[in-house]
């Protein structure tokens, strides 16, 4: 394989591990966090790269558009919508048990891709929305994915700091109170509903961030684009695999995973043509077992969860803060 | 011993067609160590859960320092001054000793998420304070060694006294204790003990749910006796223990026929 390819491809690892590195942190917040049973991570997904899509295209008969509104305006409308989305579903459901908040999230996520299947004036149906704007494209030219790149990274890195500063301080604190015990929580005063709605939100609008950033990179998104298996499945394992509880093994398993998956596509192309179907299923097979491994042989994920998530205070050696700047 | 801080009027609460508390009323007063027993299934803990809002009841009133508290939830209970611990220890278990605590103070700064972002220094300073706070906390049911452990790896002792502790940190008005003695040492037990009435003599007000008749009639000055969801009878401890209708509820229809002149 040439330099070129390798390149190519370590950016395009970068890119979609950032990406998904993104929803992951998510996820994090609710799941490794809170406990919040989000199985709908798609619908958040898709809710950004749509909205984005639209609020950034030039006017297009075939679906709704025209505000031709800049890329960073597109990405924050993709997360704020998302945002709402979670506030719609966590409303009725957080006062309930923890199962209603799944049912709900994994509810939503398939009827949301069964309304931009049919809903075609809004979002072009299967067609899909083409010609998405990429941001300063005419600038960068054929380094096109190295600024692309850098600016997914960027994201990245500003989610993570955003997040670690939170679950350090003692909003973190309270959230894993009540992903340990909700009754401990409401017995020492914390409203433990509005926490949990802050971080379905929270981590909702990331989602919604990492589908727009999606969608500004590919240029074209369609309804299968979401389906559970890409969408949401993908990332659980990144999480678990990474280590829940753990904002950097979040990241680091979003690229692990996409490392296995992305590369079992090549194994997959490379194969006769007869083994097509097969192989496709075959890797799905592959990360089910990979899950399965971790979940036996290390349930903690490669990082794991540290001890102590507040580290605002002077116990450790002095100085050692995690405020990151 | 003036007056009450607690009045609890005529309560009800039923669970299917069961009457777990059938019209109870008593009241707590403020600076005593008030002990509620009664034998199993007498509604000691459901009128425990009801006073801290873990349960609603069907009727009746409950009110704490003259205002009503019997819709507020449990979050806002403990806001008004009433805390309470479990009668199985409820620790965060993936949480350090020290976190179990640092979590409890009301109205952290840090609690808002934009404060966490944008007001580190304001947010730093509090955590200081709290910190000092726990370890004062620590040190007093002496846990201070354990503080960087996680509160699963505690023994159940240890992990009574941290759900004292975790009471400690607030700085209640009224502590309610459930079962404190239940799987704990007699060495513990006195320890135990020991900390409720300093605490006492600081001006605190405890109720508490009780088996442990040795534990009640040392440490309580006064026990309020429920029986099939109502109040039986209430006096100083040592009254109470010979109380023939205590007895009864206790020991059932062989203290009844063994005595056929006591009063049923």
């Amino acid at each position: 394989m040439e330099w070129g390819g390798i390149i190519g491809y370590g950016l395009f690892l970068l890119i979609y591990g950032g990406i998904y590195a993104i929803s992951a942190l998510g996820l994090n917040v609710q799941w490794g966090y809170t406990g919040l049973f989000n199985i709908g991570v798609g619908g958040f997904f898709l809710v950004g790269a749509y909205t984005s899509a639209i609020m950034t295209k030039g006017p297009d008969f075939s679906h709704l558009g025209g505000f031709g509104q800049p890329f960073l305006v597109g990405v924050l409308a993709g997360g704020l919508l998302a945002a709402v989305l979670a506030l719609l579903i966590g409303i009725p459901t957080l006062r309930l048990r923890g199962d209603y908040l799944a049912i709900a999230t994994i509810g939503i996520a398939e009827t949301l891709r069964l309304i931009v299947t049919n809903e075609q004036q809004l979002t072009a149906g299967v067609w899909g929305i083409g010609a998405i704007p990429k941001p300063l494209w005419s600038t960068f030219g054929d380094s096109y994915n190295a600024f692309y790149a850098v600016v997914v990274l960027l994201a990245m890195v500003l989610v993570y700091f955003a997040i670690e500063r939170g679950i350090r301080s003692p909003w973190g604190r309270v959230l894993k109170a009540v992903r340990e015990d909700e009754a401990v929580a409401q017995a020492v005063g914390k409203d433990v509903f509005r926490f949990k709605l802050q971080a379905l939100v929270l981590g909702a609008f990331f989602m919604g961030v990492a589908g727009a950033l999606f969608a500004h990179f590919v240029g074209y998104i369609s309804p299968e684009a979401f389906e559970p298996m890409n969408a949401t499945f993908l990332v659980w394992v990144m999480l678990i695999v990474g280590g829940s509880g753990n904002s950097k093994g979040a990241m680091l398993g979003a690229f692990i995973v996409w490392v296995i998956w992305s590369g079992t596509e090549f194994v997959a192309a490379a194969l006769p043509p007869t083994f097509g179907p097969r192989a496709h299923a075959l890797r799905i097979v592959l990360i089910g077992l990979l899950l399965m491994a971790m979940l036996l042989w290390r349930p903690q994920g490669v990082l794991g969860e540290e001890r102590q998530v507040s580290k605002l205070v002077r116990n450790e050696p002095a100085g050692r803060s995690a405020q990151g700047g | 011993m003036s007056q009450p801080i607690l009045e609890v009027r005529n309560l009800v609460k039923e669970f299917g067609g069961i009457r777990a508390v059938d019209d109870c009323s008593f009241s707590v007063q403020a600076g005593s160590i008030t002990g509620l027993i009664g034998p199993n299934g007498a509604g000691k803990t459901t009128a425990f859960n009801m006073v801290t809002g873990f349960i609603r009841a069907d009727r009746g009133e409950i009110v704490f320092r003259g205002e009503r508290i019997d819709r507020l939830a449990p979050h806002v209970i403990f806001r008004k001054g009433i805390a309470r611990t479990f009668q199985i220890p409820r620790e965060l278990r993936l949480m350090t000793v020290l976190e179990n605590l640092m979590l409890v103070p009301l109205d952290q700064p840090g609690e808002r998420l934009w404060r966490s972002w944008f007001a580190p220094g304001k947010v730093r300073a509090e955590e200081e304070r709290i910190y000092r706070r726990a370890i004062e906390v620590l040190e007093f049911v002496q846990l201070i060694h354990l503080k960087d452990e996680l509160a699963a790896n505690l023994s159940v002792g240890q992990k009574k006294l941290l759900e004292l502790a975790r009471v400690l940190m607030a700085d209640p008005q009224m502590i309610l204790l459930d079962e404190p003695a239940a799987g704990v040492n007699p060495t513990l037990m006195k320890k135990l003990a020991g900390y409720v009435r300093a605490l006492r003599d600081q001006g605190k007000t405890f109720l508490l749910v009780e088996h442990n008749m040795d534990l009640i009639a040392d440490l309580c000055d006064w026990v309020i006796v429920m029986n099939n969801g109502r109040r039986l009878v209430e006096g100083k401890p040592e009254d109470v223990r010979r109380h023939p209708e205590v007895l009864e509820a206790y020991l059932g229809g062989a203290y009844a026929a063994a005595h056929p002149g006591a009063p049923a």
